[in-house]
């Protein structure tokens, strides 16, 4: 693959998909790529970047779902989920008293773990039994990690990542080597195909939303134009949960960070409000 | 720094985690089954015990309850670290004592895990 392949992929991912990529990618592109291109019977990237400037949509699809496939395990970053269910979710169910009514949405899903992980949280709770309704949705642009999501089936190798046994036991069923979900969890999730660059209204006003690890592979300004969008349809009181390494300064002021964990953010003019509560 | 038992029939093993262990600046001691990794306990109790099932002589479970019989509490933490991977197995092993499970085979990357589960890291 040359130069010139090199940028009319970036191009192709970037309207697509809104991912950045940077020329330094080019040895991830390329083992990305390989599987991708073997499938369609091609043996070199080279050929497969060819027979896509012909414009095959079929291919365009799965070289964008390649490039944009990511690796995830169960309550990744653990200091997020101990700040969702020691602060946030107590704060939530105090707040929501009155409507019983949850909203939560892990955009950029990939293969589930992360939704799983907060099904699991919120399994301990039994909200449903004192009637609440929770709604827990998961997207990924990834046709193919959403299928795989919705399945809940993992490898011993993923479920032992991040997940203490006694969760394995009390949320899992053994299948072979595998082990999966329990059914009870698979129904709190609605798994859909989504791209962050569309409109994303259908989902109503969010108590929190988690996006970690999806605006690095946007560009400045297809970033700021996806948080903006995150804010509307955030709750005024809700939560925006980062990854643990991702910052929002200099992208948007819609936004405030909160207390000393990393990535975890609520709306400015809330942050605002509270700063006002204590300075009177 | 932290002393860790590694209970192994296994040789190969048994090097292995300890390799892991002394990355994560764990002091290590090695037994190749439950009677000779009893003994090391009753002369300086380790902090932390990463323990096959089956072993010759006295396997895994039957070491872990006698070692609760001499000494009752979470401490030391046990971790197994064996090829029983079912339910069943995984129960009784919660039920007699141990704090964590790992099924083989493992990485560096699932003892990292599993010993930050457990507050050893």
């Amino acid at each position: 693959m040359d130069g010139a392949d090199f940028d009319f992929l970036a191009d192709l991912l970037r309207r697509r998909s809104g991912l950045h990529l940077r020329q330094d990618k080019l040895p991830l592109v390329e083992s990305r790529l390989l599987p991708v291109a073997q499938r369609f019977g091609f043996r070199e990237v080279a050929s497969l970047v060819a027979e896509l400037r012909h414009g095959r949509e079929t291919i365009a699809g799965a070289v964008t779902e390649a490039m944009t496939t990511n690796e995830s395990s169960f309550f990744r970053d653990k200091h997020a989920f101990e700040y969702f269910q020691n602060t946030i979710l107590p704060m939530l169910l105090a707040r929501r008293a009155g409507q019983r009514r949850l909203r939560i949405w892990c955009a950029g899903a990939a293969n589930g773990q992360e939704a799983y992980s907060l099904a699991m949280i919120l399994d301990d709770l039994r909200l449903p039994e004192a009637g609440w309704t929770v709604d827990l949705h998961a997207t990924d642009l990834s046709s193919a990690a959403i299928a795989r999501a919705k399945e809940g089936l993992y490898s011993q190798f993923e479920v032992q990542r991040g997940l203490p046994i006694q969760r394995l036991v009390r949320h899992f069923a053994q299948e072979g080597e595998q082990w999966r979900i329990a059914q009870r969890l698979r129904r709190m999730v609605s798994f859909r195909q989504f791209n962050l660059l569309d409109s994303f209204g259908w989902l109503g006003a969010l108590d929190v939303i988690f996006c970690r690890n999806v605006l690095i592979y946007f560009d400045m300004t297809t970033k700021m134009r996806v948080i903006d969008r995150l804010a509307d349809s955030l709750a005024p009181d809700g939560w925006l949960v980062l990854g643990a390494t991702e910052s929002l300064a200099g992208a948007s002021s819609a936004f405030a960070p909160v207390d000393d964990v990393r990535g975890v953010y609520v709306r400015a003019a809330q942050a605002n409000a509270r700063m006002a509560r204590l300075a009177g | 720094m932290k002393h860790c038992l590694v209970v192994d029939d296994s040789r190969v093993i048994r090097k292995v985690a300890c390799r892991i262990l002394g990355d994560l600046r764990f002091e290590t001691d090695e037994a190749e089954d439950g009677a000779a990794a009893l003994e090391i306990c009753r002369r300086q109790m380790p902090d932390l015990i990463l323990l096959d099932w089956n072993l010759p002589t006295m396997n895994g479970i039957e070491f872990l309850r006698a070692l609760r019989r001499e000494h009752e509490g979470k401490s030391p933490v046990v971790v197994f670290c064996t090829t029983e991977n079912d339910v069943a197995h995984i129960t009784e092993a919660l039920g007699a004592g141990a704090s964590e499970y790992i099924m083989k085979p493992f990485d560096r990357e699932i003892i990292e895990s599993k010993l930050a589960e457990v507050g050893m890291l």
